[in-house]
């Protein structure tokens, strides 16, 4: 958001005990958990900072994995979700990190398996109040909050892809917020993320997936 | 609808003939491109999230996940009962709630951060004590939170609400500002007695350090909630009875961000000083690492 909304101020509406190391938490994996096709089978966590020095007071490894297997940062499932986990047979660990001085204090790199074998790396940082960023996909450099409504599109590093992505979504009347492009060197796998204000219509993944350059295509919306 | 200082949201309140909590809705109609509706909804949904988290643990403790707090809301409840209680109706009941939010934040429950989690008993703490003693209605409580929500944004924009920027004076300190202004409008005051009684509370509490123990949000954390709340009433009733600061809210804004600035590191969240390092602390936490 571009302005600080009373309900920043009177909110956000969370579980416990802590903005940045339990709200924020959920919220990375939630994010996280909308990038890999369901069921997921295992997850690991790795955690830094002061993540990784008080994770188990803050209940920052519950509020974790009750993201990833979708609950908002409000949900009061959060509270037991060992047990929750454990019922739906998903796998987790959880592993502190002392390297990496350089990142921020409160990072959380997140590896999932899904049913299907298929691996989704994200590294998401806790900002205060609740609010993140993801600055790493599948180990590429990228940002954006989800605080907007969010495409992600995984394809090849080629003349014209860009183009087509902006068509297709013209043509659904999108209206583009904020549209970057990230790549891990020229011709190899780029990540194109775009946000808008409003939610995306029906079939805009089907759309761009269409397209032989187009590898992947996530949704995320708040 | 904007406002970057207390001094434009007074000149709008004036100009609009306008309480503050009505000047901050619509700001958030505006800015949001939301109805009146749908913001007071939300407010509305945020105050019975308070509601429960102030009562809950009045009948059913909870103890918290670092097994610091847990049980003082219920031990004030029936002190209370008892008739043995000290303080006056309308304070006993605020630090009762103030302290129960914490103890529902420390385990995990779910609370509205006001406005960060470890400050969040402060604000319905005091307001939901003045609606049982005053019959007020829940729509009139959730003007007041859209009063104590200007003065928050206030503290967000121009200074900080992070114990780690700012100490424990940024984070209760402004919980108590907040919950100071939205009760002086709710007792009928004008827009200046609630900045008063806002800048009142951000001098009475000037330079408090944050310093949980274990790093956690628990302890002394609950403690100032209930103190927050004990501030902010005395801040409100000095408004109320007409007496006016030297000092403005905003020029209390910029020393607390300053003051909090010049706090060191080791009392600014990090669990390395104050409270943190008390023999009793240490001992009680077990170790560091």
């Amino acid at each position: 958001m571009s302005y600080i909304s009373v309900f920043d101020v009177l909110g956000p509406d969370m579980i416990g005990p802590s903005s940045s190391h339990t709200a924020g938490a959920a919220v990375i994996a939630f994010l996280a958990h909308k990038m890999i096709a369901p069921p997921l089978e295992k997850v690991e966590f790795t955690l830094y900072g002061s993540f990784s020095k008080t994770y188990r007071g803050h209940g920052t490894d519950r509020a974790l994995l009750g993201g990833i297997m979708g609950f908002g940062a409000d949900d009061a499932r959060i509270r037991n979700s060992f047990q929750i986990a454990a019922e739906r047979g998903l796998a987790y660990s959880f592993a502190p990190c002392d390297t990496g001085d350089d990142i921020h204090p409160n990072t959380v790199d997140i590896r999932m398996e899904n049913a299907m074998g298929r691996v989704v790396t994200v590294r998401g940082e806790s900002l205060g109040g609740g609010k993140v960023r993801i600055s790493r996909i599948n180990g590429v450099s990228v940002d954006f909050t989800g605080d907007y409504s969010t495409v992600i599109v995984v394809q090849q590093d080629k003349p014209g892809v860009v183009a087509y992505i902006t068509k297709v979504l013209s043509d659904s009347n999108v209206n583009i917020a904020f549209m970057r492009l990230f790549r891990e060197a020229k011709g190899h796998t780029a990540y194109t993320i775009v946000e808008s204000d409003g939610r995306f219509p029906e079939g805009i993944a089907e759309s761009l997936r269409t397209n032989p350059n187009v590898h992947d295509v996530m949704i995320v919306e708040p | 609808m904007e406002f970057n200082s207390a001094k434009e949201l007074l000149e709008l309140c004036r100009k609009e003939y306008c309480p503050i909590s009505e000047i901050m809705r619509r700001r958030e109609c505006a800015l949001g491109e939301r109805t009146r509706d749908v913001v007071d909804h939300q407010m509305a949904q945020a105050l019975e999230i308070m509601r429960n988290s102030a009562s809950q643990p009045l009948k059913n403790p909870v103890r918290s996940m670092g097994g610091l707090i847990g049980g003082e809301a219920k031990k004030l409840y029936r002190h209370a009962a008892k008739g043995k209680a000290i303080c006056g109706e309308v304070l006993l009941r605020a630090i009762t709630y103030a302290v129960a939010v914490l103890e529902v934040n420390a385990s995990m429950g779910l609370i509205v951060a006001a406005p960060t989690a470890g400050s969040a008993g402060v604000v319905p703490g005091l307001l939901l004590a003045l609606q049982d003693c005053y019959k007020i209605s829940d729509d009139r409580l959730v003007d007041s939170l859209f009063n104590a929500g200007a003065i928050g944004y206030l503290a967000m924009r121009n200074a900080t609400v992070a114990g780690a920027v700012g100490g424990c004076q940024a984070e209760i300190g402004v919980a108590a500002a907040m919950a100071a202004s939205a009760t002086v409008e709710l007792m009928n005051g004008t827009p200046e007695q609630c900045l008063d009684a806002a800048s009142t509370v951000l001098m009475n509490m000037l330079g408090l350090v944050c310093d949980p123990v274990g790093g956690l949000v628990e302890y002394p954390c609950q403690n100032r909630n209930a103190a927050g709340a004990a501030n902010a009433l005395l801040a409100a009733e000095f408004a109320l009875s007409g007496i006016s600061q030297l000092i403005p809210f905003d020029e209390m804004l910029d020393t607390m961000y300053a003051v909090g600035r010049r706090i060191p590191l080791e009392l600014r969240e990090t669990a390395l000083g104050g409270c943190a390092v008390t023999p009793s602390a240490c001992e009680r936490c077990g170790g560091c690492g």
